[in-house]
C-alpha cells in the first residue's frame, strides 16, 4: 500500500476521533448553558400549558436524563440522523444540506479570490518593493486587516443599498426569478454573491496579500533566483515560474489553518446579507436554543475544518516533491 | 407579465364597467385583473405552516393563504361565509351547524369534508396553545359529507370569531390523521390545505413560495398568480427592500423612524392600524405575590409615575396609542371608563406613603427590578424610561437584561420577577386572548402568558367566566366592562400602549387588506398593478 493511502487512513482514523470528541464536548456544553428549549419552543407557539409543555419535552426528548440524550444523540448520528429541528420542525440534515451550497459557494468565493488576487497582488509588490504600489499594498493590508467583516459588510449595504443602490444587499436570489431558466437564476445568484464575498474575503486579501510579498521578497533573495537571473531568464518566469512556487508554501499553510475562521466569519457575513448558509442557521439555533441544529452545524463545521485541513497537507505533496517520498 | 394584447383590453374594459357600476374606482378595477406577483417581506420566522397548532404571526400569513377556515370576519367583525356557505346557531346556543360548499377541495384534489372540519376542530381544541377558543367543544357530529355540527358543553360567543382565516384552518384528516402528534408533523412545513393559494416552496429562514389554486371554491379568487413571503434578519433590511422595490409589502412597520421613510416610497400607501382584531397590549407588569407589590397602592403609584404622553410622543414617535385596560381599543368589547392613571407624581408618592413605603434617609423608598423580553428595542426603551421615571418617587429600579427569551419567559413564569415589560394580544374575543392574563385559574407556573402576575380577584372571575359565556352582546359587553374597570383598578399591569400595527403597501399592490385580521387573512382581493 502505498505511503500516500497509509498516511490518508491514518488520517480519516484520527478525523473520525476527533469528530466524535468534539461532538461530546459541544452536547455537554450546549447542554450545560442556562435556558430551557421547551421555554422557547412554547414561546414560539403562542404559550402552552402543562400538558403541552410536558408533551413538547416527550416530543423531542427532553425528559429523558442527559446521559440517555447523548448516547441516543450519538447512535443516531452514526446513522446519519442529526434529529429534527426544534425551531423549524424538519430533519437538522435537511436543513444543513440545504444551507450547506450556499455557505461553500460564499466562502470558496471568498477564499479562492482573496488568495489568488491576494498572491496575484503581493507578487506584484514584492517584484518592485520601494514602488508606489508596494506602499499602497502594505497600507491595505494593514487596513484590510483591521477593519471588522460585520462592518464591512454594513458599510457595503449603505453603500451599495442606499447610496449607489446597483447591488442586491439581502438573500441570495431574487425570488421573483424562480422559474425564469438556470442561467438567469445562476446569474442572479452571481449577483447576490458580489457583496458577501467582498465583505469575507477582504480580510484574507489583506492578509494574503501581505504574507504573499513578504514570502516573495524571502524568496527573490535566494541563491536560486540569483543563479536563475545570471542564466538570463526573464523576470516573469523567474517571478511566476520558480519564485512563487516556493513562496507559496506559507499561504497554503495559512489558507487551510484560516478555514475554521471564515466558517465563523461566514456567519456574521450572512447574518449581514441574510445569505441562507450555514451561519445563519447557526445563529438562529443559538438565539433559539435549537439545539440539535446546533450540534449540527457545529459537528459539521468541524468535518468542513478537518477536511480541509487534510487537503492542506495533501496539497503539500502537491506543491513540494520532495515531500512525496515520505 | 402579461402583454396588453387585445384580449386583455377586452377583458379589463369588462373589469372597468363592472367595476364602475359596483362604485369601485374604473383604474382600480381595471388594473386589478387577476394575475402578478406580490412579495411580502417580514421578520418574522415560522417554525412551521400549519397554524391549527401554532399561533403568531408567523405563521398565520402563509397559513390564511394555504388553508380555508369555516368562517371569514368582514370589517364589522361580523362573521361571514367562507370555506361553510352556511352556518346556523342554533336556538340554545349550544351548538354550530357548517354546510359545507359543494365542490371545495384540498390542492391534493381530494374534497374538503365533514370530516375534515371534525379532525381540524377537535385537533385544534386539543393542541392549539389557545386552549380557550375549542375548550367548551364536547364533539363534532357528522350529520352528511358536508355537515358538521359543533355540539357545546355551554355557550361560546367566541366561537364564531374562533373560526376565522387566522384560527381555524381546516386540515385534511387523509394527512394529518396518521396519528402523529400534530405538533410535531412532518407534513407542518409542507402542508396541503383548501386555501386560495398553495404551496410551492417553503425555504425556512427564506421563503415561502405559493402560487394561484385554479380550484379554489371562490369563483375569481385570488387575483394573484403568486404570493411569496420572504424573510429579512431586521426591520433595517426590511425596509431598504421595501424602498428599493424588492418587496411590495412591509408587513409590521414598528419605528416612527422607518414609518417616516416608508412614507417617502413614491405611491407608497400605509395601513395603519391594520389588523385590529390582533390587538397588541403593551404592559409593565407586576409580580402581586413579592410582598413590596402585594398592595394595589403601589402598583397604583408606579402607574401613576409613568407619563404616557412621553412615553408615546417621545419615546415612541407618536406611532402607537395609550393602552387604557385589558381590552384593546379596536375590540367591540374595549371600555374607556376606567381609572387613566395620568400622570400625577404627587398622587403616586401620597399612595406610596398611605401603603407604608416612606422614603429613607437617601430618599428611596424600596428597590424594584425590571425586565423585559430580549432584542426588542421599544420594550428596552420602556426599562429604560421606567429607571428615572421611579426615580422621581423615591423607586430605585435595577434594569436587569435576559441574555435570551428563555431566560427571560422563565424568570417570569417562575415568579422570579418583580416587574416587567410584556407584550400579551387580544387575538379577536377576549376569550382568546384576554381571559388567560386575569383568570385565577390561569395562574400556572413555569407556563409563559398564562397569568404569570398572580393576580386573583374573584369578582373579575365571575366576570370573566360570566361574559365567556354570554350570547347576549349587549349583555357581553357589560359584563366586560365592569370587569376592565376592576382589573385596571387593582392594577396588576400598568397599561402602556397598543401596537397600532402599520403596513406598508407599494403601489404595485391594488385593494390592500382591511379587515380585522390585516394581512393574516386570505388574501383573495388584493392584486397587482399591471404596468
Amino acid at each position: 500500500m502505498s505511503s500516500l493511502l497509509i498516511t490518508l487512513l491514518r488520517r480519516l482514523l484520527l478525523a473520525f476521533g476527533l469528530v466524535l470528541a468534539v461532538l461530546a464536548v459541544n452536547f455537554t456544553l450546549i447542554h450545560a448553558a442556562p435556558g430551557d428549549p421547551a421555554l422557547v419552543i412554547a414561546g414560539e407557539m403562542g404559550g402552552a400549558d402543562e400538558a403541552a409543555m410536558a408533551a413538547i419535552r416527550k416530543n423531542y426528548g427532553l425528559d429523558k436524563p442527559l446521559p440517555e440524550q447523548f448516547i441516543t444523540y450519538l447512535g443516531r448520528s452514526l446513522r446519519g440522523d442529526l434529529g429534527t429541528s426544534y425551531t423549524y420542525n424538519r430533519p437538522v440534515s435537511s436543513l444543513i444540506l440545504d444551507r450547506l451550497g450556499p455557505t461553500i459557494l460564499l466562502v470558496l468565493t471568498a477564499l479562492i479570490g482573496a488568495i489568488c488576487l491576494g498572491t496575484l497582488m503581493g507578487v506584484l509588490a514584492s517584484r518592485r518593493p520601494d514602488s508606489l504600489f508596494s506602499g499602497v499594498v502594505t497600507v491595505f493590508s494593514l487596513v484590510g486587516y483591521a477593519m471588522p467583516v460585520f462592518w464591512t459588510g454594513i458599510l457595503l449595504v449603505i453603500l451599495f443599498g442606499k447610496v449607489w443602490p446597483i447591488m442586491p444587499i439581502a438573500g441570495m436570489r431574487d425570488v421573483r426569478l424562480m422559474g425564469a431558466g438556470a442561467w438567469v437564476n445562476a446569474m442572479d445568484v452571481l449577483h447576490h454573491l458580489v457583496l458577501p464575498a467582498v465583505t469575507l474575503g477582504l480580510i484574507y486579501l489583506a492578509q494574503y496579500s501581505r504574507l504573499a510579498r513578504a514570502s516573495m521578497l524571502e524568496v527573490l533573495g535566494s541563491d536560486y533566483i540569483r543563479t536563475a537571473r545570471a542564466k538570463g531568464l526573464a523576470d516573469g518566469t523567474i517571478t511566476f515560474k520558480h519564485a512563487l512556487r516556493n513562496a507559496m508554501m506559507p499561504l497554503v499553510t495559512i489558507a487551510g489553518l484560516q478555514f475554521g475562521n471564515l466558517i465563523s466569519g461566514a456567519v456574521l457575513v450572512e447574518t449581514v446579507f441574510s445569505w441562507p448558509g450555514l451561519g445563519t442557521l447557526a445563529l438562529d439555533a443559538i438565539l433559539g436554543r435549537d439545539y440539535p441544529s446546533l450540534l449540527g452545524v457545529l459537528t459539521f463545521s468541524a468535518i468542513l475544518v478537518i477536511v480541509a485541513n487534510l487537503l492542506t497537507d495533501l496539497s503539500y505533496r502537491w506543491i513540494d516533491p520532495r515531500l512525496r517520498t515520505r | 407579465m402579461k402583454s396588453f394584447d387585445r384580449r386583455t383590453l377586452l377583458k379589463a374594459s369588462a373589469a372597468a364597467s363592472v367595476g364602475s357600476i359596483f362604485g369601485i374606482p374604473w383604474e382600480v378595477a381595471a388594473q386589478a385583473a387577476k394575475g402578478g406577483t406580490l412579495v411580502i417581506g417580514t421578520t418574522q420566522k415560522p417554525r412551521h405552516l400549519n397554524s391549527a397548532v401554532q399561533s403568531g404571526i408567523a405563521t398565520m400569513m402563509p397559513a390564511a393563504q394555504l388553508f380555508a377556515s369555516p368562517l371569514r370576519m368582514d370589517a364589522k367583525w361580523s362573521p361571514q361565509p367562507y370555506l361553510a356557505e352556511k352556518f346556523e346557531l342554533s336556538s340554545d346556543n349550544r351548538s354550530v351547524r357548517l354546510i359545507l360548499r359543494q365542490g371545495a377541495v384540498f390542492h391534493d384534489g381530494k374534497p374538503v369534508t365533514a370530516e375534515d372540519v371534525k379532525f381540524s376542530i377537535e385537533t385544534i381544541r386539543d393542541h392549539h396553545p389557545f386552549r380557550t377558543m375549542y375548550g367548551p367543544v364536547n364533539a363534532v357530529t357528522i350529520d352528511n359529507d358536508r355537515t358538521a355540527v359543533i355540539r357545546l358543553s355551554e355557550p361560546h360567543p367566541a366561537l364564531l370569531l374562533a373560526m376565522s382565516t387566522s384560527l381555524t384552518p381546516i386540515i385534511p384528516k387523509h394527512i394529518f390523521g396518521d396519528g402523529t402528534d400534530p405538533k410535531v408533523h412532518p407534513r407542518n412545513s409542507n402542508p396541503v390545505g383548501s386555501g386560495p393559494f398553495k404551496l410551492v416552496e417553503f425555504k425556512p429562514g427564506e421563503h415561502i413560495i405559493m402560487e394561484r389554486f385554479d380550484r379554489f371554491f371562490q369563483k375569481d379568487a385570488p387575483r394573484l398568480d403568486r404570493v411569496i413571503v420572504r424573510e429579512y434578519k431586521d426591520p433595517a433590511s426590511l425596509l431598504l427592500a421595501f424602498e428599493r422595490g424588492e418587496v411590495d409589502i412591509q408587513a409590521q412597520i414598528g419605528d416612527p423612524r422607518d414609518l417616516e421613510r416608508a412614507k417617502k416610497v413614491p405611491g407608497a400607501q400605509m395601513v395603519t392600524g391594520a389588523g385590529p382584531a390582533i390587538g397588541p397590549l403593551i404592559w409593565l407588569a407586576f409580580n402581586t405575590k413579592n410582598p413590596k407589590l402585594a398592595d394595589k397602592r403601589v402598583r397604583q403609584a408606579i402607574s401613576y409615575s409613568l407619563d404616557r404622553k412621553l412615553i408615546l410622543g417621545q419615546l415612541l414617535g407618536g406611532l402607537h396609542k395609550p393602552a387604557t385596560g385589558p381590552i384593546a381599543s379596536g375590540s367591540p368589547f374595549y371600555s374607556a371608563e376606567v381609572e387613566k392613571y395620568n400622570y400625577n407624581l404627587t398622587k403616586a408618592a401620597k399612595l406610596l406613603d398611605d401603603a407604608g413605603f416612606k422614603p429613607g434617609t437617601n430618599g428611596t423608598r424600596m428597590t424594584l427590578d425590571v425586565d423585559a423580553i430580549p432584542s426588542t428595542a421599544e420594550q428596552k426603551t420602556m426599562q429604560e424610561y421606567i429607571k428615572p421615571a421611579l426615580a422621581k418617587v423615591g423607586i430605585e429600579v435595577k434594569v436587569r437584561v435576559s441574555p435570551d427569551f428563555p431566560t427571560w419567559a422563565r424568570r417570569v413564569s417562575g415568579g422570579q420577577f418583580e416587574m416587567t415589560i410584556d407584550s400579551v394580544w387580544n387575538w379577536g374575543d377576549p376569550v382568546i386572548g384576554v381571559h388567560r392574563t386575569w383568570l385565577s385559574s390561569n395562574i400556572r407556573p413555569g407556563v409563559i402568558w398564562s397569568n404569570t402576575q398572580g393576580y386573583s380577584n374573584p369578582k373579575v372571575d365571575q366576570l370573566l367566566t360570566d361574559a365567556g359565556k354570554e350570547m347576549n352582546t349587549a349583555k357581553r359587553k357589560a359584563l366586560y366592562k365592569e370587569a376592565q374597570k376592576i382589573i385596571v383598578d387593582d392594577c396588576p399591569v400598568a397599561f402602556l400602549y397598543e401596537n397600532i400595527n402599520t403596513e406598508g403597501f407599494r403601489s404595485t399592490v391594488v385593494q390592500p387588506p382591511k379587515g380585522i385580521w390585516g394581512l393574516i387573512d386570505g388574501l383573495t382581493d388584493m392584486g397587482a398593478r399591471k404596468g
